[in-house]
């Protein structure tokens, strides 16, 4: 009775076995018969993929390209065609889950409401969410801000958490809620708040935009760790393996790091801006373990 | 489509005190109404003063009306909106500018961007709707009070938009719902109106599909109750006989 449990237990693993390595589903069942993989960028999450000459370009799309490489490794097909599709944080979850983009590499979060809808990656970068003044205001941290006309982008994380913050410290803030981190900047360049509160990262690249980027400075204790990922759809492990093998791969190279230093810390298009901003012990970290966890759960 | 539907995310709790996602629509709705109805004002008392104005006998009257009409129909709503909320303020005083970016609270200073912006867009197509019913009628009526001895002010007050305004209410009551709708743009500035509220909901539970699909409904019901209603109106101030105003 024993030796017939495990010689069916063998059986039917090596059945298993045999399923995964020749049949393919999923996403990349669905490449390798059109011949075609689909890549979701954003146009101005600088410099994370945002469109330089129409062409999407910068950090999270060069991971893009290296996931693109295993896949054309795993599937066989060095020809296979890449098509770029331009996604808006409305649009980058009902694209990935009807079928229109395969995968979405820019500056999407990893957490929990969105892992209902879709699935994530290995994380492949890591923020905090401080504030961006102008170095006169007087602005030291969140504490500074009671009373005062505080800016964030509607529908991020950051927006969440300061106002709640707002509710329960009773700082009495008034948030304005822009519709794009460009219109947050033009709120705080202008008057209308003091102090703009987004992730890091992202302030650094309002900061190298602005006219004045010396008459600027980013405070605070970050309010929250955040862990960006490639977005795919959900329950398609053999596609997730291949994007995140990819990731891993890279992560562990040493061109990581001239990755790293080729967005973040030179000359980037399509200005010429540099984002002087030098990894973060967190993103050091994160490189070093990857995980498909967001922030919240770890 | 690999989608998670859940038409209970509106009772979930949104983290922010102690509101649930469905507060945000009410408040959301709030603001929606109180931007269409205050620029719905502007737009009519104005959009009539200009399309008396438009048929006016003299000639300078009627071109200032016209070139009215031509520059905020012709430049599209959300640039007008731009204009209202980034430029406007900047030409003002430096204290008056400092109290309407700083002082005033951000909702109410983009409160009153939108409501100038979208009553005086609205008011270039009223001007229309007014001048096209004016023009309606037959030009007898207008001599005929001339000759009964009324001074201009008691011609178009007695005899021309009586009538002239019972004629537009149709087109008048599209424009009415128009407003409702183009509110919306007030969402661009951080104005927490429906349809900010709307998205914002979407971005912070990835319900986005049941989040829009009740800010459709809101839209609707809304905009139906308003269609009725000036429908009531319709029915309401209609002179027997006076003028063939649909249905005998």
């Amino acid at each position: 009775m024993k030796k017939l449990l495990q010689l069916s237990l063998a059986v039917s693993a090596l059945f298993a076995a045999g399923a995964h390595a020749e049949e393919l589903s999923g996403t990349l069942k669905k490449i390798k018969d059109s011949g075609v993989i689909v890549v979701g960028h954003r146009d101005s999450s600088i410099p994370f993929s945002y469109l330089d000459n129409q062409k999407p370009i910068g950090y999270s799309m060069d991971l893009a390209n290296k996931i693109v490489e295993n896949v054309k490794k795993e599937l066989k097909l060095p020809n296979l065609q890449v098509r770029y599709n331009l996604v808006t944080s409305q649009t980058r979850i009902p694209l990935v889950q009807n079928g229109t983009v395969d995968f979405e590499c820019g500056s999407t979060t990893n957490n929990l409401e969105r892992q209902k809808q879709v699935s994530f990656s290995v994380g492949m970068f890591e923020i905090g969410t401080r504030l961006l003044t102008k170095k006169t205001s007087g602005v030291k941290d969140f504490a500074d801000l009671s009373g005062k006309n505080v800016v964030t982008t509607a529908g991020t994380t950051s927006e969440r958490l300061i106002k709640s913050m707002n509710a329960e410290k009773k700082l009495d803030m008034n948030i304005i809620s822009a519709k794009d981190h460009g219109e947050s900047f033009l709120m705080l360049e202008s008057g209308r708040a003091v102090a703009f509160m987004m992730d890091d990262a992202l302030l650094a690249g309002e900061m190298a935009k602005a006219k004045k980027p010396d008459d600027w400075v980013i405070v605070g204790k970050p309010q929250s760790y955040e862990i960006y990922g490639c977005m795919l759809r959900k329950d398609d492990p053999q596609f997730k393996k291949v994007i995140d093998d990819a990731l891993k791969a890279a992560f562990k190279s040493a061109e990581m790091n001239s990755i790293y230093k080729r967005w973040f810390e030179s000359p980037i298009p399509p200005k010429g801006l540099n984002m002087k901003f030098p990894m973060s012990q967190e993103l050091k970290e994160l490189l070093a373990n990857p995980t498909d966890k967001s922030a919240e759960q770890m | 489509m690999n989608y998670n539907w859940d038409w209970r995310v509106f009772f979930k709790p949104t983290g922010i005190g102690n509101e649930i996602y469905l507060d945000w629509f009410v408040t959301g709705l709030g603001w929606t109404i109180a931007l269409a109805l205050s620029a719905w004002v502007i737009a009519l008392l104005l959009g009539s003063l200009l399309g008396v104005m438009r048929t006016l006998p003299g000639r300078y009257a009627a071109r200032i009306a016209g070139a009215y009409v031509e520059l905020f129909r012709n430049v599209p709503l959300l640039v007008q909106l731009f204009v209202w909320y980034f430029i406007v303020p900047d030409w003002l005083p430096e204290p008056l500018e400092d109290w309407f970016k700083q002082d005033l609270h951000p909702a109410i200073s983009a409160f009153i961007s939108v409501t100038i912006c979208l009553g005086l867009f609205t008011a270039a197509r009223v001007c229309e709707q007014v001048r096209t019913g004016i023009q309606a009628l037959p030009r007898g009526q207008a001599m005929a009070a001339y000759a009964l001895g009324l001074s201009l002010p008691q011609v178009y007050r007695q005899v021309l938009l009586p009538q002239a305004f019972r004629i537009i209410i149709p087109p008048l009551t599209s424009e009415f719902l128009n407003v409702f709708k183009n509110s919306s743009v007030a969402s661009l500035i951080g104005l927490m109106e429906l349809l900010a509220q709307t998205k914002q909901t979407a971005e912070f539970t990835a319900n986005l599909f049941e989040a829009f699909t009740l800010a459709t409904l809101i839209y609707f019901t809304l905009n139906m109750g308003l269609m009725l209603f000036m429908r009531w109106v319709e029915k309401r101030v209609r002179v027997p006989g006076l003028i063939a105003l649909g249905g005998k």
